[in-house]
């Protein structure tokens, strides 16, 4: 029977078929564990004397709650001391592999996965994290979980699903110059609304989508969870094989040959029909920044912040009269006349190698706005390697930029790096919510080269705005050098 | 899991949609390794408000929260349902809620019910007109009773069962161990394992250290 690649997926991992409005029992292939939404799931475990069923297909990483400074040192907050040691304590206990900060392993889960070659086609992903969906862009079924479901898969590899919907997102043509895979993502969550997607699995199609690179691939599927998709998924194809092979974990020999094939299998059939269709022309994007405090608060930067009184939407315009007054903008008001006082470059979304390695090409040779603090945040140790063997860290430390360690860091603000109360950013991350990034923080979510653009003027800006033609900064390196 | 039949409780009508777990409960909360204790966090950035519907004396005993559409959306923190527990909900209820909080919900006993926006709408004009007025939330006929206003809710067949049965998601699989055990063995060779550990070679990670802050930067 003709299916979708979300579907095939799904039905080779039945383990159980739900009867009655039971949902079914899906296997999971590789369960990501982090300090945050873990302790009371292993605390669960032993108080119900329980093992980890299956600790070789388990992975811990330090991410949420580290610092990106002195990593060398105790960590100054105690309760994130406790947790990030509670990890330490439940990985040595139940005999997960857990990277630690100062490993060279450890990073933000969602890109450790991938860059160790442990993030497949096929695989069904989960972790207590919503960006799981992030892992989709390989053809993994993948989605954030709950504490409890942790707990759950922890003990039985297992989770009881009920079945999710399938909607297509099909982006035809080529992106203009300047435009990234975030503003693909951005206009799609301001297209279907930050619940466009509750109960479905979104396939991302089209030309615009097979010409980006992995990393682009991952900056779309990480925000799924932004539109209320419980995961995105992109079917792999070469350049989904290209990245994997030779990974630590990805197969070898006799084995690559077979998954290869089978990973050949994983696309939507020509038949197979989608619950609901979505189309956008990658010509008509440019350059996106949220003006609110949800994601699908978003507009092209060439726009203005929206006037309430012209939403005909009664709980619409509410929304947006409480976000502007919240985010302290005049209705009406130029998106590009925004001043902010931050610009953080990192996260799971936008803070891979080809992220970085764009953001420099814009900022090399010149020097930051005066007031603005510009922090860079790889999103694992490896990247920070490699960002440093290709030097981009001096072109980051020349323009007046912070040069971190990896981690979460400022999307959420979890360890010291938030904003002050009123402060403004211009943020890669992936949450533009109240107080996401500090306590009264405002965030406007935009693209890597936007971010760059932004840290040279001090105002939401684009690449344009800098009289250069943006067709000079995507991620390929600045120099010949070996790949994450 | 405490079982759910029926709830009664002061109905608080939170007129905001898109309440997002990081307003739920700030991630600042959640560094405790805990699973309980989470009643001051939660509207944490609200209650500072004296205005705030959880400090006006008519609603700071609620147990059933009216609130708008898309609650619960954003990150997957479980500490939302929990923080919503330890202040005393039992019952959510929105025309619409976000896909891992309603999962979360059920494995915790929060009833997460399913209301029509305009039937919402006819709850929210009772509970401000008459503050503190309760709510009935029957699981057996699913409905929402609130004065003169009977509504039904949504919740599915499963979430409901096991609600009402009081029912643990890991007791109810491990009745199947033997059918997980089938499914691993026909696992192709292929798929990854994290163990044995494989990784890239060893390298040294220098730790950042800060730079002098810049003008008119906050410590």
């Amino acid at each position: 029977m003709a299916g979708t690649l979300a579907e095939k997926v799904w039905d080779a991992h039945v383990v159980r078929r739900g009867t009655e409005g039971a949902p079914d029992l899906l296997y999971i292939d590789l369960h990501l564990v982090h300090e945050v939404t873990s302790p009371q799931a292993f605390e669960g475990l032993r108080l119900a004397g329980r093992q980890v069923r299956r600790p070789d297909l388990t992975l811990a990483t330090e991410d949420h709650n580290t610092p990106t400074l002195d990593i060398d040192r105790p960590i100054a907050d105690t309760t994130s001391r406790t947790q990030i040691e509670t990890l330490r304590r439940n990985a040595a206990e139940f005999g997960v592999r857990i990277h630690s900060l100062g490993d060279a392993d450890q990073g933000i889960v969602h890109q450790v996965g991938p860059q160790l070659g442990l993030t497949q086609p096929g695989l069904t992903v989960v972790c207590g994290d919503s960006h799981t969906s992030t892992h989709g862009a390989f053809g993994a079924l993948a989605f954030g979980i709950g504490t409890s479901e942790v707990e759950h898969v922890l003990a039985t590899q297992t989770l009881p699903l009920a079945p999710f919907k399938t909607m297509a997102i099909t982006v035809n043509g080529q992106l203009p110059p300047g435009a990234t895979s975030k503003d693909i993502i951005l206009a799609i969550i301001a297209k279907i609304g930050t619940g466009g997607g509750q109960g479905y699995v979104l396939e991302y199609r089209g030309e615009a989508i097979r010409s980006l690179s992995m990393e682009a691939r991952m900056t779309i599927c990480n925000m799924s969870i932004e539109a209320g998709a419980r995961a995105g998924m992109i079917a792999p194809d070469e350049t989904t094989f290209e990245y994997l092979k030779g990974r630590p974990h990805a197969p070898e020999g006799a084995d690559w040959d077979a998954a290869v094939e089978y990973w050949r299998t994983l696309r939507t059939d020509d038949d197979a029909t989608f619950d609901e269709e979505v189309v956008l022309e990658a010509a008509d994007l440019e350059p996106f920044v949220t003006w609110g405090t949800n994601p699908g608060q978003g507009l092209p930067l060439s726009a203005a912040v929206p006037v309430p009184e012209e939403i005909a939407d009664a709980n619409e315009r509410v929304a947006a009269e409480r976000a502007i007054e919240y985010m302290g903008l005049t209705p009406g008001q130029p998106l590009r006349d925004i001043k902010v006082d931050t610009v953080f470059i990192g996260s799971c979304t936008n803070g891979r190698i080809e992220d970085l390695r764009s953001v420099a090409k814009v900022v090399q040779g010149k020097h930051k706005a005066d007031d603005v603090r510009v922090l860079v945040v790889p999103a694992s140790a490896r990247v920070r390697l490699q960002a440093e063997a290709e030097g981009l860290d001096k072109i980051f430390l020349d323009f007046g930029a912070e040069w971190r360690n990896a981690g979460c860091s400022m999307c959420l603000g979890m360890n010291p790096d938030q904003l002050a109360p009123g402060e403004r950013s211009a943020s890669t991350s992936n949450r533009n919510f109240e107080g996401r990034q500090g306590k009264g923080g405002r965030t406007h979510l935009v693209s890597p080269l936007v971010a760059a653009a932004t840290a040279i003027r001090g105002t939401l800006s684009s690449i344009s705005d800098l009289g250069e033609d943006p067709r000079a900064f995507d991620g390929s390196p600045l120099t010949d050098l070996q790949s994450v | 899991m405490e079982k759910f039949t029926q709830h009664t409780g002061v109905g608080v009508p939170l007129r905001r949609s898109n309440v997002d777990t990081d307003q739920i409960i700030p991630a600042v909360y959640l560094k405790r390794v805990t699973r309980t204790g989470f009643e001051d966090a939660l509207f944490a950035a609200w209650r500072g408000d004296p205005e705030f519907l959880l400090n006006q004396d008519a609603y700071k005993n609620g147990s059933v929260l009216v609130a708008g559409p898309d609650f619960g959306t954003g990150s997957s923190r479980e500490h939302a349902v929990w923080a919503l527990k330890d202040y005393g909900f039992r019952v959510v209820i929105s025309a619409r809620f976000a896909d891992i909080f309603r999962g979360n919900s059920g494995k915790q006993g929060l009833l997460a019910a399913q209301v029509a926006q305009e039937d919402i709408e006819l709850i929210w004009k009772i509970l401000e007109t008459r503050p503190g007025t309760e709510v009935t939330v029957d699981l057996e006929s699913r409905t929402v009773t609130c004065d003169d206003v009977v509504v039904p809710f949504q919740v599915d067949d499963y979430t409901r069962w096991r609600l009402l049965e009081g029912l643990d998601d890991i007791g109810l699989t491990l009745q199947h161990a033997d059918e997980i055990s089938a499914f691993e063995e026909t696992r192709e060779p292929w798929r990854p394992r994290t163990l044995p550990a494989k990784h890239l070679p060893p390298a040294e990670i220098k730790a950042a250290r800060p730079v002098p802050v810049t003008i008119g930067r906050p410590d």
